[in-house]
């Protein structure tokens, strides 16, 4: 189908996207890379008034580390995120989950803002960005607000995000030196939408997790930072303490049945993903060789 | 502002310049005010790749462009690939291998197979398969389009097939 009628703009900077979603409201629409955005109005699912097309604002683009914080602007494209040293050398767990987002051409529009502003359940991004611990800087006419990633995701499609707000940057720790990374998904075919996924990051230190983040997406409404992962946390991993950590992540757990995969199927896919986490951040595949857990 | 608004890009080295709607996409632009309907449109919402072209370097959906978007874009479609001679070995090895049945999805497959093409010169399967992933073809099983762009991959290297 076609998009229905919309007035369209082209911002010419922060303030004047602003202005124009603080004069429009809910009836209006951020348009960053639209690799989301406009599927939902070629569908009719959206039918937004007007269009504010941030594309050409050159102060939302670019990837800078300072101090230990890497700040990646909203307009950052996938493409670009797989492409960066930076990204590579201070948040690998990105480069390597980015590669799974969709398909060349796809990630060659679809920006690192609108996929979090736009909080997919199934996609990436978001859970790497509540794994990482990242701040969601958002922009209104009164200011900035800082939100972690954790707080920023509320449901499926929502956010903390206002319609009279505009992402503007994400900013994260740079990885640490004992600091490791581990990304899986299982979907039906390469670029399609997560059946079941895990972006974590952990410190290791002397063969144990000093710290471990392992954020699940597609198996709830919004990125699901594992509380279970604490059990595997400052303590010697034996076969049978993970798969006591893994039913307790089966019980935190309560994902949606759909076309794709049942609930159950989720849950199940989602604990082989805890095992496999830690058996490959930790270098045990000790942990995973009974078979699954 | 529903009204139409004037763009200016660049379309297989030509200078265009037209009003368009801002709800009309490039996929309907091509097609419908320039007639260049080599790009064709399948499912409207970027997932089956038929409509993919390739904008200031860079491969797009066409479909989840607006038109509006292209003010100021160089944009290159099947008619310029192939106009140009840039992808007539990869013409060639498709006709070669019968990569192509209904020939509905064969403009996007050429684009997005030249853009692998030039990124990587290793006719590496598994990478074909990745690059060509967001592309469907519902006639051929790919194992022919996948042997086509290895072909072309190959002879590109100074190697034969």
């Amino acid at each position: 189908m076609k998009a229905s009628a919309f007035s369209y703009a082209r911002a010419t900077s922060v303030a004047n996207a602003l202005e124009l979603l603080v004069a429009h409201g809910d009836r209006a629409k951020v348009l960053s890379g639209g690799q989301s955005l406009m599927p939902a109005m070629n569908l009719r699912l959206i039918s937004p008034e007007l269009i504010v097309d941030i594309g050409e604002i050159t102060e939302l683009r670019g990837i800078a580390v300072r101090d230990g914080v890497l700040s990646i602007g909203a307009l950052t494209r996938h493409v670009d995120l797989l492409r960066s040293p930076e990204i590579a050398a201070h948040a690998p767990l990105l480069t390597e989950a980015v590669a799974h987002v969709a398909h060349p051409a796809i990630r060659n529009r679809g920006t690192l803002g609108g996929s979090l502003a736009h909080a997919d359940p199934a996609s990436e991004l978001p859970a790497c960005m509540v794994a990482l611990n990242a701040s969601i800087i958002v922009r209104g006419q009164t200011g900035e607000r800082r939100i972690t990633a954790g707080d920023f995701f509320t449901g499926i499609y929502e956010t903390a995000l206002s319609a009279q707000e505009l992402l503007v940057a994400v900013e994260l720790p740079v990885a640490q030196k004992n600091s490791a990374h581990f990304f899986h998904e299982f979907a039906r075919r390469h670029g399609d939408y997560a059946i079941a996924g895990v972006a974590a990051r952990a410190i290791v230190q002397g063969g144990l997790f000093t710290d471990l983040r392992t954020a699940f997406f597609a198996v709830g409404g919004r990125p699901i930072l594992a509380k279970a992962a604490a059990k595997l946390v400052n303590v010697g991993i034996t076969p049978a303490l993970l798969s006591e950590a893994s039913a307790a992540l089966g019980e935190e757990l309560d994902p949606q049945d759909d076309q794709q995969a049942s609930a159950a199927m989720r849950q199940h896919l989602a604990k082989m993903l805890l095992a496999r986490c830690a058996s490959a951040l930790l270098g045990r595949p000790d942990l995973t060789a009974g078979g699954p857990v | 502002m529903t009204a139409p608004m004037l763009i200016s890009l660049e379309v297989n080295g030509e200078c265009v310049d037209a009003h368009v709607l801002p709800r009309l996409n490039l996929a309907d632009f091509l097609r419908e005010h320039l007639k260049l309907t080599g790009t064709h449109i399948g499912c409207e919402h970027g997932v089956c790749g038929a409509c993919t072209v390739r904008m200031n370097g860079e491969i797009v959906r066409s479909c989840l462009m607006l038109a509006v978007q292209t003010h100021g874009a160089s944009v290159v479609t099947i008619e310029g690939l192939s106009d140009s001679g840039e992808i007539a070995d990869l013409q060639a090895a498709f006709r070669d291998r019968n990569a192509l049945q209904c020939g509905f999805c064969t403009p996007g497959m050429l684009v997005a197979a030249q853009d692998f093409l030039k990124q990587e010169t290793e006719p590496d399967r598994e990478r074909i398969r990745e690059h060509l992933s967001g592309n469907y073809c519902r006639c051929t099983g790919y194992q022919a389009i996948v042997d086509a762009v290895e072909t072309t991959a190959r002879a590109r290297m100074g190697r034969k097939p």
